[in-house]
């Protein structure tokens, strides 16, 4: 007689039982168990269920719950992904790629390096443009006539304030003509005066003096200069002048070289002199240590005196 | 031959669902003949044959309803599955348990067809007991009915066929 049961953890069990003996043979073969199975393909009809659900559903934002959770979903692995990616490129880039960076730093710095001198010319350049756009305007606006120079040099010996312009004789320059710069006075032509080229004495220099007056009061005096700071200072100004600090001092023209009304400087201190004349402290409004485009007047000193007996009127 | 069993009980309900959608009680439908198939599969050949007929007949009664199809699949599934594991667990055959996992499963079907649609909507979760309970207890007393009828009709062909031949045999 033969039995077979068919067990739901086991393959086959089968027994043989003849008469005199029986023969069981069991297949211990395990599989998954039934409520496993039930259990994935209850889980499986669910989802799907609701995946069907899903799909036709929107959200509050009108796309479909599936599409939405789905895209969302992937977009995590997307960027899970992009950013794996993104550390693989950045390793080989910053390693294999560092091979040739320390050439091309150098040759970088070389180029930085002559861009900024290349800068700095351009700086330059601009900065005289500008500086002779002013002295231009200068040039037109004044009615004496004049000639534009540029400082080439100072004066070798630190005593003397005086420096060298790069117009001489051959453009008309002659000695005691006035020099004279867009913010004011700057001095005048000392001889000898080369063909291209020419002194000037600056008006702070110890031996220089411009006759000067206040232009609010119009006290008269004589601009010299002096050692120290400011290195100008008004002379022969009576103790009786209402001369303030704040006041402009502008070249009154009697000594015949310098323009009548140019600017000299303000007054910077002025008090009661001990004698009959003010001591006056006036700073000037060249800036001498920045000094490179001047004007020098084409007038020789004896027509000078002859305009400053002009109304100031004219000026204006 | 089990499997063409079971999809024919399906469709025969369905076609008798179409039929029967005018009768309502309280605004709902009384019966839910589909919902008494999957409970009688599932208490006739265990929580497999329960589930796939939950999600069969489920999704074919949204379909042929119109509404968002899968919700009353994922339901039906659920109450397939569920209803299938107990009666394996339990002894489920005489009619008091089986009109019990009728009632128990026509609830839990509407607990959770309203608690979807509720979810679906956005909307508050709204149970209409007395219609839920209505409906419950009628598909119990057809749940009942039909496996009368499955288990005693082929012993009543049987036995009318047994007469018919003892009838022919007799001689007058």
């Amino acid at each position: 007689m033969l039995n077979a049961e068919i067990n739901d953890e086991f393959s086959i069990s089968f027994s043989i039982q003849p008469s005199a003996f029986r023969i069981t043979v069991i297949d211990l073969t395990p599989r998954t168990p039934y409520r496993q199975r039930t259990g994935i393909l209850f889980g499986a009809v669910m989802i799907g269920h609701l995946i069907l659900i899903s799909a036709q559903v929107q959200s509050k934002a009108g796309v479909p719950v599936l599409e939405g959770v789905t895209f969302g979903v992937f977009s995590r692995l997307q960027g899970g992904a992009a950013g794996f990616f993104r550390g693989i490129g950045g390793v080989w880039g910053n390693y294999v790629g560092l091979r040739g960076a320390k050439a091309e730093n150098e040759k970088l710095k070389q180029e930085v390096a002559a861009l900024e001198v290349r800068l700095q010319e351009q700086r330059a350049l601009a900065s005289r443009a500008e500086r002779l756009q002013t002295l231009l305007d200068l040039r037109s606006s004044t009615t004496v006539p004049t000639i534009a120079a540029e400082v080439i040099a100072g004066n070798p010996n630190p005593g003397l304030m005086t420096v060298t312009v790069n117009r001489g004789s051959a453009d008309g320059v002659q000695a005691d003509m006035a020099v004279i710069a867009p913010k004011g006075v700057v001095g005048r032509v000392v001889g000898p005066v080369a063909a291209h080229a020419a002194r000037v004495q600056l008006i702070i220099d110890r031996t220089a003096a411009v006759g000067a007056i206040s232009e609010r009061v119009r006290a008269g005096g004589m601009a010299v200069g002096v050692d120290g700071d400011p290195p100008l200072g008004m002379e022969l100004v009576s103790n009786l002048a209402d001369i303030i600090a704040g006041d402009l001092i502008v070249a009154s023209g009697v000594d015949g070289i310098y323009p009548k009304g140019f600017t000299i400087g303000t007054v910077e201190k002025s008090e009661r002199g001990p004698s009959l004349h003010r001591i006056i402290a006036v700073r000037p409004a060249v800036d001498f240590s920045a000094l490179e485009d001047v004007l020098i007047v084409l007038v020789p000193a004896r027509s000078a005196v002859i305009d400053s007996r002009e109304p100031t009127q004219e000026k204006k | 031959m089990r499997t063409i069993g079971v999809l024919i009980a399906l469709a025969g309900a369905l076609a008798l669902q179409t039929t029967l959608t005018g009768l309502t009680i309280a605004g709902a439908t009384a019966v839910n003949l589909v919902l008494v198939a999957v409970i009688y599969v599932a208490l006739a050949f265990g929580p497999v044959a329960g589930l796939l007929a939950g999600s069969a007949g489920g999704l074919v009664q949204d379909a042929l309803a119109g509404g968002i199809v899968g919700i009353g699949g994922f339901s039906k599934t659920l109450v397939g599955f569920l209803v299938g594991l107990l009666g394996a667990q339990f002894i489920v055959a005489q009619s008091l348990p089986r009109f019990v996992m009728f009632v128990g499963g026509t609830v839990v079907h509407e607990l959770c067809y309203q608690a979807l649609y509720a979810l679906v909507e956005s909307r508050a979760f709204r149970m209409p007991w007395s219609a839920a309970l209505t409906q419950a207890v009628i598909n119990g007393v057809i749940g009942i009915l039909a496996f009368q009828i499955v288990e005693s009709g082929p012993g009543l062909m049987q036995r009318r066929r047994a007469r018919g031949a003892t009838l022919s045999r007799r001689q007058f």
